[in-house]
């Protein structure tokens, strides 16, 4: 694999070292309800972060911390959200999958985030040319019929919507292969929306491979869907994987860390560390507190 | 004017005076105009914010959430009030709870139109009136249109709320006409009272019973409440609210004397029977003013059916002038 910068690699390990976190607090009941970690797909929002703007709206889904990492140098306010502590991002009414921070926005809910995608789009391409409405959804998201009216609306109002696809092959327990028929590029073709596949788990080759359709998505505006086949290392939620224990599973970090290892240690201790202090600070705070409904 | 026109007219002026305004539907556009060509004229004046959608109720309800996350204003026509089931999940788990879910409020300027109601032989699918399904929503407004309150302070009132809203349209009040100041008809007159029309006989005096109905049934009402009295002599008084919920007729002082000094309340609705906003109201009257009413409240609703096509089976189920005054008859003497 390319060697990353070290920013690069720091934000790809903050987000492992949160997920893994997250499932220890989790194991110690520190933790409340339910959460989703994003292990094995760090790699996809943090090649995106350098391609989105400021500008544009960014809507996540319920496995969305390192969507919210790669846009937010902020691992307090969201482990606070989930811990229900003082400084979450959402007073600690959204947690885990309900998270807004100006335009950035998570929903729990399959495919609801597509048609307000949707309408944000069409608002940018009035307003504010350039700017696009990104959705990060999964494979099992296109089972729901939310997907496909908002891409045919998208695709007839030519509206810069950028879908990013998470194929991690996997519906919470069901294997891609006994929920969809067909394939997301041929749904896509379908509506003559433009469609990009990508296995490639290097961050420097993604980007290379995805920045002139980004740029094509806001400069003639249009739906793109970017398929990035992807690898979900960790359960569902928590202690919820029920594929056969030692199947082998691709893992970006046991193969950039094969190649680097020296820079993958030094920054992998740094990162660890920063969540260490940031869970000890964070669990330290008083209870969130909420304005009211 | 009539009711239709009333509300044409005031979506021409809100997309006139406001800019941020969009209006999205299924064929709406001109020369149709919409199905019950409310949205008519309105695509000539404005193409931009007009917008004709695919038959998609779901991606029309979030798309106009997203407008409005974005800083901007919808109105969203759902052709039969019927399909907004459709756009269930986007107005209850996202428009609505996104008012409130990430801590700090969200503004959410949204209307969804609703025309609804039977009496035009449209068949179970397409005649409902559906506020029960959408009751008790935290952040979510329901509003009915009536013959007395002007559609557009009452669209100008439901995008100030910053919460998404729904009006329900009685397809049948689109041809009648809205009342002026003070009279309904030689018998009764109007005022209004907090956002409550009150209707009573023009020489006053407390009345016998008491009828709360939402605007699409008014004039069964007002029927009702002509034969009681020339031929029963029972004088009633009508309260049509424009908000329907959250809707607290015991909190305006004012109302207080028609529900407590009253032989009857009665709550007449056009909702199927079992869980409806009548039973609601009802239940905030009998904790509000227990002690004071004469009597339990009286409810009319549907009846607990599908609504049938033909014309006679139709008026079985749905509730008819006849109906309301049998209510009061029975409530008072029964």
């Amino acid at each position: 694999m390319n060697g990353l910068a070290d920013e690069d690699l720091a934000l790809l390990l903050l987000i492992r070292c949160f997920e893994r976190k997250l499932l220890a607090l989790f194991a110690q009941g520190e933790l409340n309800g339910t959460t989703h970690t994003c292990l094995g797909q760090e790699y996809v929002p943090v090649s995106l972060r350098p391609l989105l703007r400021d500008s544009d709206w960014i809507f996540s889904n319920h496995r969305g911390h390192g969507h919210y990492l790669a846009r937010f140098d902020d691992p307090e306010g969201l482990l606070a959200e989930i811990m229900g502590r003082k400084g979450a991002v959402c007073d600690g009414v959204g947690g885990s999958q309900h998270l807004r921070r100006g335009r950035y926005l998570s929903t729990g809910v399959q495919g609801q985030s597509l048609p307000v995608a949707a309408g944000v789009a069409l608002h940018l391409k009035r307003h504010e040319p350039g700017a696009l409405a990104c959705a990060y959804i999964g494979d099992g998201t296109w089972g729901e019929g939310a997907v496909y009216e908002a891409l045919n609306m998208a695709a007839l109002w030519r509206l810069p919507l950028l879908v990013v696809v998470e194929h991690n092959g996997i519906a919470q327990s069901t294997p891609t292969s006994a929920q969809m028929a067909g394939t997301v590029a041929g749904r896509a073709a379908a509506f003559g929306v433009r469609h990009h596949a990508l296995d490639d788990l290097d961050v420097a080759a993604v980007r290379r491979e995805v920045a002139p359709l980004i740029e094509e998505a806001r400069t003639d505006p249009g739906p793109l869907v970017l398929e990035f086949r992807t690898h979900r290392l960790g359960p569902h939620s928590k202690g919820d994987d029920v594929r056969p224990p030692g199947a082998p599973l691709i893992d970006w970090y046991a193969a950039y860390r094969a190649a680097h290892p020296a820079q993958s240690a030094r920054i992998e201790a740094a990162a660890h560390d920063r969540v260490e202090r940031v869970a000890a600070e964070v669990a330290a705070r008083p209870p969130a507190s909420w304005g009211g409904s | 004017m009539r009711v239709g026109e009333n509300l044409n007219r005031a979506l021409h002026g809100l997309l006139r005076d406001d800019s941020s305004v969009y209006v999205l539907g299924e064929d709406i556009l001109d020369p149709y105009g919409g199905a019950f060509k409310i949205t008519k004229g309105l695509s000539e004046r404005f193409p931009d914010r007009v917008l004709a959608t695919p038959l998609s109720e779901g991606a029309i309800a979030g798309a106009a959430a997203g407008l409005a996350l974005a800083g901007e204003k919808a109105v969203v026509e759902i052709m039969f009030g019927d399909f907004a089931a459709l756009a269930f999940d986007q107005i209850m788990n996202f428009a609505a709870k996104s008012v409130t879910m990430y801590g700090r409020r969200v503004p959410m300027p949204l209307v969804v139109r609703c025309p609804s109601g039977g009496h035009r032989g449209y068949g179970p699918t397409h005649s409902q009136t559906l506020q029960k399904h959408f009751l008790g929503v935290p952040g979510l407004s329901l509003f009915e249109v009536t013959p007395f309150h002007d559609n557009r302070a009452v669209l100008d009132r439901m995008l100030a709320l910053g919460e998404p809203c729904l009006l329900f349209e009685d397809k049948v009040l689109y041809t009648r006409p809205m009342y002026g100041e003070g009279a309904v008809d030689e018998l009764f007159a109007w005022r209004p009272v907090d956002d409550v029309a009150v209707v009573e006989l023009a020489d006053g005096g407390d009345p016998d019973y008491t009828l709360i109905v939402p605007g699409g049934l008014v004039h069964r009402a007002v029927s009702a409440m002509r034969t009681l009295l020339l031929e029963h002599d029972l004088a009633g008084a009508l309260l049509v609210p424009s908000r329907l919920h959250p809707f607290d007729p015991a909190g305006v002082p004012e109302l207080v004397p028609l529900l407590a000094r009253t032989g009857l309340v009665c709550v007449a609705e056009d909702g199927t029977a079992g869980g409806t906003w009548g039973e609601h109201v009802a239940a905030g009257l009998h904790t509000r003013l227990w002690g004071t009413l004469r009597r339990p409240v009286a409810l009319v609703s549907s009846a607990p059916s599908v609504i049938p096509t033909a014309v006679h089976l139709e008026r079985e189920v749905l509730v008819q002038d006849t109906t309301i005054r049998s209510a009061v008859l029975e409530g008072l003497h029964g």
